[in-house]
Formats: C-alpha cells, structure tokens, sequence
C-alpha cells in the first residue's frame, strides 16, 4: 500500500498527454509535404499557374490529401473531422489574405508620405500636386474630430436609451423599433447624406457645415451602438434585475445603479464600435458637410473637412507621385485611428472578462 | 418520541398496505419529525418582532396558465415558514406573489390579497417599492451586484431605494454579523463581491435584504446551490434572523423544513394549478400529516 503510493509520488511528472506524439507531429509533417508535392505536379502539369494557382492548388491538394491519409490510418469519422478542420482552414486564410494585404499595402505606401507636416499644416495654401511636405491634414483631422464628436454626442444618449428601451422597459413598440433599428443599420451611408441634404441642407441651412455631417454620421451611428448595447445589455442576467427590484428599488435606479455599471464597459465597447464605423465615411459628407482645405473648428457654418475627404479629393484632382503619396499617407492616418479605436475596444471588453 | 410512535401505528392502521411503505413511514418521517420537534416552535403571537404576513386566496397565473389556485395561508409574525412541495407546484410563484415579484412576468395575472400588518399589498394606490423595502427577497442563485464591492452590496439598498442612514459603518458591521459573515470579510470590504465564494455570496445576498431592515424575508430555496457547509451557516443565521423577523423559506431539502422551521405548508399540483394541501406546525407536518399526499411526500414516495 504504502510503496505504491510512494511509486506515485515519485513517478508523478507534470505533462501534457493529450499533445501531439512525434509520431503524429511527422505524420501531419508528411501530409503538408505530399500536398506541396502534388501542388507542384498541378501547377507544373496543368492549368494551375501563379500565386493563385499555388494556393489554391496546394490547399485541395493538402484537403484531399489529409483526408485520405487520416481515412486509411483511423477512419471515416476521423476523416471526416479531418476534412472539415482543414477547409476551415482554408477559409480563414481566404478571408486574412485581403485583410492582411490591405494593411501591407497601405503601411508600405502611406508611412513615406507621413510627416510633422501633414498634423499642423492645411491645405489651403497648397494643391494635391504640390510635394508632400506643403500643406498637411490638419483641417481633415480637426474637421473628422468635430464631426464625429458632435455625432457621438448626438448618438450616445439616443441610441444607449433605445437599448433600454428594447432590453428594460420592454414597451408594447420593442418588436417594432428592434426591427427598425436593425433595418437602420443596413441603410446606406450616401442615403443618410441624402435625407440630411433634402431634409434640413436644403430647407434650413443652405449651406454645407460640419454639424450636417455630423447628424448625417449619427443616422449612421445610432444603430450600431444601440444594436451593441442591446445585445450586451441582454447578457446581464435577470437575477440581478430582481435583485434590485426585490431591495425596494425602482425600475429606474435598478437599471441606473445596478444593470448599466454591470456592463459600463459593455457599452463603451459599443460606442467604440460606433465611432469606429463612421470614422471612416465620405459620401454622406460630401454632400452635407462639403470638404474644406482651410482649417475649420465652426461647426454652424462653412464647409468643413474630413479624413476620407482628404483621402478622396488626393486622389481624384491629383495624378502625380506626390498627389499619390498624399493620397496613401491620408489612409494610413485614417487606418491607425481605426485600428487604435478597435485595439481600445478589444482592450476593454477582454478586462471584463477577466473582472 | 411517544407521539411519533403513535403515528407509526396509526399509519399502519390506515394503510395496511404493502410492507415496502411501511417500512419507508416507519423509518423516514420519524427521523424529520424528530428534527422537527427538537426545535421549540414559536406560537403566533409569543414574537412580537416583525409583522404578520397573510395571504387570502391567492391564484395566479402565466397567461392562461393557471398556477396556483386558492391559497389561504398565515405567516404569524416572528416565525418560520417553509413551503415544500416538488418542482412546478407553484411554491416558487407563491412565494413571489407575496412581495409582488410575481408581476415582472410580462403575461402573469394574480387573483386574492396579501395581507401585510393587516393591508392589503395588492391595493390600489399602494406604494409597491415602500412593499418591497417591508419584504426582502433572498433569491435561489446567490445575485451580489458585480459592480460593487462586498461593503456596497450591503449597504446597496440604501442607495437604491434612497434612503439617509445615519452610521452607515454600524449599518454594515450588523448586517454582516447577523448574516454571519462578518468574520470572513471584516479585513476585505473593499474587495469585489465576486472573490467570495458561492456560500459567501448567498450570505452576502442576505446582508444586503437586512440593511433596509425588512419585517419579512422571503428565502427561494436558498441552499439548492450551496455545499453541505454553507447551508449549515445559512440555517444557522435563519436561526438567528428569525428572532427578529418573518421569514418564509422554499425548501426542496425535507430535512432543512425539518430544521429551520416552525411552520410548514405543502404545495402540490395534479397537473393543473398549484394548491395548498396542508399547512400545520412542522413537527406535526412531518409526524402525523392529516393529507394522504402529504404523507407520501414527506416519507419520500414521490416528488
């Protein structure tokens, strides 16, 4: 008795049995290697040719290789299971590959176009064509910041009531306005350029501003995060609610002080995701906010400009290398916003989940 | 112990059925009935702490769901009540019928008063969160509000329900103690409610209905989550709490009824509406129950 306890104390190594033998690490090995193999054959033989022909030629032939290799060692279901995880594969790489290329492109271009210059200078005094260090982004940064940040003042409490609205209150119109709301955010972006220009452009203003853009961009936004938060709103369980409730506690101060910092940093994902979205939109502004060269911080009045504008307007009057560098330099500042904002949000959403 | 071996002989009489049962009624009930009648039960009226809770003819319904169907019933101020009964009897919807949780269920539908201190809570023009304040609710999976530390949980009902309190310290010390786990947490109340245990929670779920400083305390099967250890400390301060309050527990574990109880009250539904089949002082549920099924229940022959 006590020797075989002792034989267990001894022996007991921490490991990780579940892993993959050598046997089965050169097993995998071999595959890849007869896929490659065969890969060659069909770019060599037939009319497989180029990168594409490469990639497509080697994963059905890593597919069909595996799959047979996996059916003679253990069997069909194995096989079968095989089978899927290697076009899962296949389907991720399909889906990075644009992903990845888009931001290799973008970096490799945009990051010899970037200087000082382009955050402190406008472009009222300098063309598209002029060299890259005339005139810079400024009125297209600060014309982005005030726009969207008058939009998100707009959005914030509409859209984050209307989440309440569908997920606490419940009303008699939740099925209705969820189905609105959902119809909302499949409305194109130059359609919301439209309404404000028709609605309130043409009627009231009768001139381009940014506080247009702004309500054009809020149209936009104010599904997005409402959707967001609805749906991080439903997560919270209804024991807390009651909880609540059960304490003597209107349904105001239940949602106030108990559901909504449950899940505070939920919705600033939410709101993250909204900005996100619009940061990146151009028709709806050219039409109601118009696009400014000169910098401009007056929201009421005048035209005012904006990153993709800036984006745009480089590449549409332009045609020369510097017009071009303009052009790549313009995204990649727009790209590194959008990636910050998603990079915040995934930041705050993975501290949750471990809070 | 005499009585119960009365009981034995009566039952036999009454059912000089197969000797599988007998054997069941000889052995089971007398061990809860001994529990039972080891607690010196309070008589309505010897507690004068707390306020009566009753309820007249209550029914309510899911829609078109008929739930739970007449049912008249006493909570006599300063006792304990469980009600038991197998799972859908409508034990858990009365319960809820008592402190007006019941009308958060989009489709429900309640017929019959509750009396609480001689008023009727469902009466029109009553205040329904000042009834919620007078009945705390402690629920069946321990809910501490995640945003808050343990020492705001407690104190949490305050705040909700807005209410001054003068030394909110000595507030939070009492509710603790008298939940019984001030000794555990006294050195972290600054830490979240999370990082305690799910026994600790629960307790920490009972402090938190204490600090409004409720006159009845509605428990929805308490323990049904909780180890063996934790239920004994939440039985203990049921113990202690109910000195000073009402208390009405839902119970699957015939053996807490047993235990924690001065009433008991017995739930069944037939597959129709729930209906109260007996209610009687908790020795005497268990040792001699006047209802055929009653017997059955708490001898554990179904449910």
């Amino acid at each position: 008795m006590t020797t075989v306890e002792m034989r267990q104390v001894e022996t007991a190594k921490p490991g990780q049995p579940w892993r993959a033998t050598p046997r089965e690490r050169a097993f995998a090995i071999g595959n890849f290697i007869a896929a490659f193999l065969l890969a060659f054959v069909l770019v060599k033989f037939t009319g497989l040719n180029g990168k594409l022909g490469w990639v497509f030629g080697f994963f059905f032939s890593y597919i069909a290789i595996s799959f047979v290799a996996e059916y003679a060692r253990s069997g069909k279901p194995a096989a079968q299971d095989s089978l899927l995880t290697s076009v899962s594969r296949f389907a991720v790489f399909i889906a990075i590959v644009p992903i990845a290329s888009i931001l290799g492109t973008v970096i490799s271009k945009g990051w010899r176009g970037l200087h000082w210059g382009l955050f402190t200078q406008d472009m009222s005094q300098a063309t598209v064509n002029d060299p890259i260090t005339n005139g810079g982004m400024l009125a297209a940064i600060v014309g982005t910041f005030v726009m969207v940040g008058l939009a998100l003042i707009l959005t914030l409490p509409i859209s984050i009531l209307t989440a309440l609205y569908l997920t606490e209150i419940r009303g008699k119109f939740s099925g209705v306005i969820r189905f609105l709301v959902q119809a909302m955010s499949g409305v194109p972006s130059i359609v919301a350029g439209l309404f404000i220009l028709s609605s309130i452009v043409y009627p009231v203003t009768q001139q381009y501003s940014g506080l247009m853009g702004a309500l054009a961009l809020s149209i936009l936004m104010i599904p997005t995060v409402a959707r967001t938060a609805e749906e991080v709103l439903l997560l919270i369980p209804n024991d807390l609610r009651e909880a609540g409730l059960a304490l003597g506690a209107t349904q105001w101060r239940t949602v106030a002080m108990v559901v909504v910092p449950a899940v505070k940093s939920g919705l600033v994902t939410a709101i993250i995701l909204g900005v996100a979205r619009v940061i990146g939109e151009t028709a709806p502004l050219l039409l109601v906010s118009g696009g400014g060269d000169a910098t401009n911080f007056n929201p009421v009045s005048g035209p005012m400009g904006s990153i993709p504008y800036y984006v745009w307007k480089s590449f549409l009057l332009g045609g020369t290398e510097e017009s071009s560098q303009r052009t790549w330099a313009g995204l990649l500042v727009l790209l590194i916003w959008v990636m910050f904002l998603f990079a915040i949000a995934r930041y705050i959403s993975s501290r949750t989940k471990k809070g | 112990m005499g009585d119960n071996q009365n009981l034995g002989q009566e039952d036999s009489q009454s059912n000089p059925g197969e000797e599988k049962k007998e054997m069941k009624t000889s052995t089971t009930p007398r061990s809860l009935a001994d529990v039972a009648s080891n607690r010196t039960r309070k008589e309505p009226g010897t507690n004068p702490l707390g306020s009566g809770l009753e309820a007249r003819g209550v029914h309510a319904w899911f829609g078109s769901k008929h739930a739970l169907k007449d049912v008249t019933l006493d909570f006599a101020a300063g006792t304990v009540t469980s009600l038991i009964g197998p799972s859908g009897c409508g034990k858990s919807t009365f319960l809820r019928t008592l402190n007006r949780m019941h009308e958060f269920i989009p489709t429900a539908a309640l017929a019959g008063e509750v009396l609480l201190g001689g008023k009727d809570i469902y009466a029109s023009g009553t205040d329904v969160t000042k009834i919620r304040l007078r009945i705390g609710m402690v629920f069946q999976k321990p809910n501490p509000f995640p945003s808050m530390t343990i020492g705001q949980n407690v104190l949490s009902g305050l705040k909700l329900a807005q209410i001054k309190a003068p030394n909110t310290d000595d507030l939070l010390q009492e509710c603790l103690e008298r939940a019984g786990l001030w000794s555990e947490v006294k050195d972290r109340l600054n830490e979240h409610a999370s990082a305690l245990s799910g026994g600790q929670q629960q307790r920490l779920c009972i402090a938190r209905s204490l600090a409004v400083r409720p006159e009845v305390l509605l428990m929805d099967e308490p323990c049904s989550a909780l180890d063996p250890g934790s239920t004994f400390r939440i039985e203990e301060t049921i113990s202690h709490l109910a000195k000073t309050m009402t208390i009405v527990i839902v119970t699957h574990n015939m053996q807490q009824a047993a235990r924690v109880s001065d009433y008991s009250a017995f739930l069944l539904s037939d597959g129709g509406p729930g209906e109260l089949i007996e209610s009687a002082p908790t020795s005497e549920l268990f040792s001699r129950p006047r209802d055929k099924r009653t017997e059955d229940y708490v001898t554990g022959r179904f449910g």
